[in-house]
């Protein structure tokens, strides 16, 4: 959910102006915001599914530094959607294990 | 090649002072920071600082950073966000990459000011999709401005702990309960005092035994723990909540300094493993400096103040300032910093940065 009112920092800067992709499904994203930010905004939680097991993965670290929240974004593999911005028409995909290179 | 006087790697607290301090005394300086935004941690504190006048308290993070982002742009520091330093070669050459391709720097003096992460804490379900970290919450509705979850069970009551719980409140989220296995509130009480006004419990002697959920959190068990830590059984409490926050304590990131073969010492009080340096925060490696969490970890004020003695020392160094004149200033940022260094956490650091110097100075005595 999108925090469109603030006590401190006041209303959202921006506005959901564009769309990404996320598995064929296109959902609202703010430029400028991370594509984990969009995803969670539209209730989506599973990024990107364990080699091994298929375990769920999502958003934990923010920075960059945990690498859990990774995807395959325009066909790139384990792409960090916590420091990574949105796009229009970005197409994002659920990675399993170490993803594919499609480029 | 690309060239510069000082590279500073990373734009938080310590890296934007060291980035101002050296343009200021003329030093060509570059500023490259991982993340396509300056500010580091600044820029999701929307709470006020502590301190005295000097230190900026009274001001809230975002808007000191604002105040840094002008002084950088003026001062002409080459900025140079989303980008990635890769490696350090020779002390003195740095790997970048920005945008997919890769670059070369040559820098006469390096400042690392790369801060921390947050520490993880494993429990069954800790994996799952909701389980995040306290710090990795407080970007995502400061900053990005959207909320991780409706219900949070925050674990952790030092100041991390409870100044998130406080922000995801104001953010409209429910803070369903603030854990911790100490048998006492950690952070201070200003911040504890916050969300005990808005009705939040504080449950000490407690830590989290189970994450439930299939895909993501729905729920987590919450249990009383014993003087060692150990688990109480028969005192288990079921939570319905969709995100568990951990601020457990943080971790200096200094890959970097590693790399560039920097010796390292463990200092409990200062969060794991550091660079050993000196009072001009000069590493092993003779030009090589180090600023804020990245050399222990300690607050952002503290972090501004060693990011300028890291610069000071880094153009004094170079011939641009005087040593008299770099004298005067280090002296005056260490008796700024004095202030933090003084109560139950502050002494522990202040004796972790003394080991840090006295171990340096070891290891001189050997070489």
């Amino acid at each position: 959910m999108r925090i469109e009112d603030h006590p401190i920092l006041g209303p959202a800067k921006g506005e959901a102006t564009i769309e990404i992709e996320v598995d064929g499904r296109k959902i609202p994203a703010v430029p400028g915001e991370m594509i984990s930010s969009a995803l969670i905004a539209a209730g989506i939680k599973v990024f990107r599914r364990t080699h091994g097991k298929g375990e769920a993965r999502g958003y934990f670290c923010g920075i960059g530094q945990c690498t859990d929240c990774m995807m395959t974004v325009d066909n790139m593999p384990s792409i960090r959607t916590c420091i990574t911005p949105v796009k229009d028409g970005m197409k994002i995909k659920t990675q399993s294990g170490h993803g594919k290179w499609e480029v | 090649m690309l060239t510069t006087d000082v590279a500073v790697v990373g734009a938080g607290p310590a890296g934007l002072l060291a980035a101002v301090d050296a343009a200021k005394a003329g030093a060509k300086t570059m500023l490259i920071n991982e993340y396509i935004e300056p500010g580091g941690q600044l820029t999701k504190q929307i709470h006020k600082f502590f301190g005295s006048e000097e230190h900026k308290a009274g001001i809230r993070g975002i808007d000191i950073a604002a105040k840094l982002f002008k002084e950088i742009d003026e001062l002409k520091v080459d900025k140079r966000m989303a980008t990635v330093v890769w490696s350090i070669f020779h002390s003195n050459i740095l790997g970048i990459a920005h945008d997919g391709k890769s670059e070369m720097l040559r820098a006469h003096k390096i400042i690392l000011a790369t801060g921390a992460s947050e520490n993880a804490f494993a429990f069954p379900g800790w994996t799952l999709p909701g389980v995040m970290g306290a710090g990795a919450a407080q970007t995502l509705i400061n900053l990005q401005r959207v909320l991780p979850g409706q219900r949070v069970l925050m674990v952790g009551a030092g100041n991390v702990g409870l100044i998130v719980a406080y922000q995801l409140l104001q953010a409209g989220a429910e803070v369903v309960a603030v854990l911790d296995a100490l048998p006492y509130i950690g952070g201070y009480s200003v911040h504890s005092a916050k969300i005990a006004r808005d009705g939040v419990p504080i449950w000490t002697s407690h830590t989290v035994k189970k994450a439930h959920g299939r895909e993501s959190v729905e729920g987590a068990t919450v249990v009383k723990v014993d003087k060692q830590w150990e688990l109480i059984p028969g005192t288990e409490r079921e939570l319905e909540v969709d995100t568990i926050c951990i601020a457990v304590g943080l971790t200096p990131l200094t890959e970097l300094a590693w790399l560039a073969k920097c010796k390292f010492t463990w200092v409990p009080a200062l969060g794991g493993y550091v660079p050993l340096y000196d009072d001009k925060m000069e590493t092993t490696v003779k030009g090589l400096y180090v600023a804020g969490d990245c050399a222990g970890i300690e607050e952002a004020s503290t972090a501004m103040e060693e990011g300028r003695i890291a610069a000071i020392s880094a153009v004094e160094s170079l011939g641009l300032i005087t040593q008299q004149r770099a004298y005067a200033l280090r002296a005056a940022a260490y008796e700024r910093v004095k202030e933090f260094r003084i109560g139950p956490f502050g002494e522990m650091r202040d004796q972790g940065k003394r080991f840090i110097w006295r171990e340096r100075e070891k290891y001189e005595g050997r070489v």
